[in-house]
């Protein structure tokens, strides 16, 4: 189960990274980790530095993938974004947290979604 | 479409206020965040429209929601808003058109299923609307009946969320704007035909249905204290259209209304028992509160048997009503205000024992009796305009006289007519019966001559009437009068009167 889940995850990242890149994003970093957890794909969006929580779902059964992004998540997503600051030496400058969704549909591209500064 | 506002109504008492709901969808994380000061049950009411939404066959909007009722300063409570909110978001969706939602006030509970559930208070909200100016009113089905007593209004019964939505998408077929006719046959209350003997207890049954006065019955068990006082509610006429509207909107707070025949339309008649609380009899509970026996006895009879029994304070809490003629409690929720015009009818065992063939028998000791006596106050006591004392059914009545008795039809008959009567002279001044004259305009206006009163005049000098007792002898002197189709009481009226408020015996 671990396996297909990751799968699905990874394929979900390298929809959503190339998503970003298309939408004009510089890719940054991918699956950073840390002790508290994993960034999934950092960005450059002009200036703003955008940490950014991938959503993926190989169906609508269980609803919008973005509700999964509760407000405890979403508050380890901000420390996780800080400490990669840390973690490269970097000061303070303008941050913003988004997130996008990804939704495989068995017979046409997956259906892709980009909440801008999400939470 | 990303922002749209539907209507509803908050009720506080039995007044509505217009509630506006305003839904905007915006980008973000799908949620729903919930402003303008809502209750426990009405936060819960973002599952309930979800599931609804989604089991109605709509489209649950993944997107930021804000859903604000306005004026948000007032506090909203309860499930009346559910329909309101549903439409809201999907109009935002764009599922509905927005245009169709001015002028059209939303009512009703929604289930997870997507049904109109009924709610409380159906009735004052469907008034506030019309007082607003509002013309269309969508209510769950099962509350159409109480809704349509409003006139001049368009009222449309749903039964669940999609029916409603095809209305609003300007299909109507699916509402019901007429409520099924099911004309109930009235049930007979008791007959004063029942009561055997009692000749002093009937006339003051008759004399106290005729003016609304007050009346305290106190005599031995089974002299058919009880009896008569359950029998007055049955003489008295029948509730006019306004005062019919008035009880059935507090009777539609309470939730005690008939789905098919919810009108009240007889005087209601309420008889806690004697263990109530403050709180049942004139209104109560927590954040807001609801009304209580004297508020569900509105222009009707408020029967408290075995008065004495009663908590004081439980007691005195009539008071205020009983000059006001309204509750109003107070609350975090805000000041609720009930209309508690009842016609207070109590009766009390002479003393403790209780001792069936009357004082002859009686064993208590007089500090005993005194003590009985006085747990009815003396400020409560004084606003009794009649107190009857009631003597041991005779062996002979008993046995002999079944079918003696005079029916209660005959009794309401002469009862209507002094009721007329008394209409017919008070007309232009607001008041409908001798109960609601003041004691100034007695006194001015109507004043009697000297001759005329003077029983009760040589009772004032003695100190035997209070100055608010004098008042309330006069009243009841008017409705002995109006019931002998006289135009102003005689001196033998009068005497009655004091003769039917001769405080009960204090040993």
């Amino acid at each position: 189960v671990g396996r297909v889940k990751g799968a699905i995850g990874r394929f979900g990242e390298e929809v959503a990274a190339r998503h970003l890149a298309g939408a004009g994003l510089r890719i940054v970093d991918r699956n950073w980790r840390c002790a508290e957890g994993e960034l999934d794909i950092v960005a450059d969006d002009g200036g703003t530095l955008v940490f950014c929580e991938v959503k993926t779902r190989s169906g609508a059964g269980f609803g919008d993938p973005a509700e999964a992004v509760t407000a405890a998540k979403s508050a380890r997503i901000r420390r996780l974004g800080l400490r990669w600051l840390a973690a490269h030496g970097l000061g303070w400058r303008d941050l913003r947290f988004d997130v996008v969704t990804v939704v495989r549909r068995p017979d046409a591209d997956p259906l892709v979604r980009h909440l801008r500064d999400a939470f | 479409m990303t922002l749209a506002r539907t209507t509803s109504v908050a009720v506080l008492g039995v007044d509505g206020q217009l509630v506006e709901i305003q839904a905007d969808l915006a980008d973000g994380l799908p949620g729903v965040t919930m402003i303008g000061l809502p209750d426990a049950a009405l936060q819960e009411a973002r599952d309930r429209i979800r599931a609804a939404i989604v089991n109605s066959g709509e489209t649950w909007p993944t997107r930021r929601m804000t859903l604000a009722l306005l004026p948000a300063t007032l506090p909203k409570r309860g499930s009346m808003f559910d329909v309101a909110l549903a439409v809201g978001v999907l109009a935002a969706a764009g599922a509905v058109p927005a245009d169709r939602l001015d002028d059209v006030v939303l009512l009703g509970e929604l289930g997870l299923d997507g049904q109109l559930r009924s709610t409380r208070g159906v009735l004052p909200a469907v008034i506030a609307a019309a007082r607003t100016g509002v013309r269309r009113v969508v209510v769950p089905a099962a509350n159409l009946a109480e809704a349509t007593l409003v006139p001049g209004l368009d009222v449309r019964g749903v039964a669940d969320l999609a029916d409603l939505l095809a209305f609003l998408r300007g299909d109507p077929s699916r509402t019901v704007s007429r409520p099924a006719a099911r004309p109930r046959p009235e049930r007979p209350g008791p007959d004063l035909r029942d009561v055997v003997g009692q000749a002093v207890g009937r006339r003051a049954v008759e004399v106290a249905a005729a003016g609304g006065h007050h009346l305290l019955f106190t005599g031995p068990p089974g002299s058919g204290k009880t009896m008569l006082a359950e029998r007055l509610a049955g003489v008295l006429p029948p509730l006019g259209v306004d005062e019919a509207l008035e009880v059935t909107a507090v009777h539609s707070v309470a939730g005690l209304l008939a789905a098919d025949a919810p009108l009240v339309r007889r005087p209601p008649y309420q008889a806690p028992h004697h263990s109530a609380s403050a709180a049942a009899l004139v209104g109560g509970g927590s954040r807001q509160a609801r009304p209580g026996a004297a508020s569900l006895s509105h222009h009707g009879i408020l029967f408290l048997d075995e008065a004495p029994e009663f908590q004081a304070g439980v007691l005195d809490a009539l008071r205020q009503p009983l000059e006001s003629g309204e509750v109003a409690i107070a609350r975090s929720g805000g000041v609720a205000r009930y209309p508690a015009r009842f016609q207070l009818v109590m009766a009390a065992n002479p003393c403790p024992c209780a001792a069936p063939a009357g004082e002859a028998e009686c064993q208590c000791t007089s500090t005993a009796r005194r003590r009985y006596i006085g747990r009815i106050s003396g400020p409560l006591l004084d606003r009794m305009d009649m107190q009857v004392q009631l003597e041991p059914v005779a062996p002979g009545d008993l046995l002999d006289r079944l079918d003696a008795a005079e029916p209660s039809a005959a009794v309401a008959a002469r009862v209507a007519a002094a009721r007329a009567l008394a209409a017919d002279r008070l007309r232009g001044t607001g008041w409908r019966i001798n109960a609601d004259v003041p004691g100034p305009a007695l006194r001015s206006r109507w004043r009697l001559p000297a001759a005329v009163t003077a029983a009760a005049d040589a009772r004032l000098d003695r100190g035997e009437l209070s100055a608010r007792g004098y008042d309330r002898v006069l009243r009841v002197a008017w409705s002995v009068s109006d019931l002998a189709g006289r135009t102003g009481p005689t001196a033998t009226d009068v005497a009655e009167a004091v003769a039917l408020r001769s405080h009960w015996s204090t040993p």
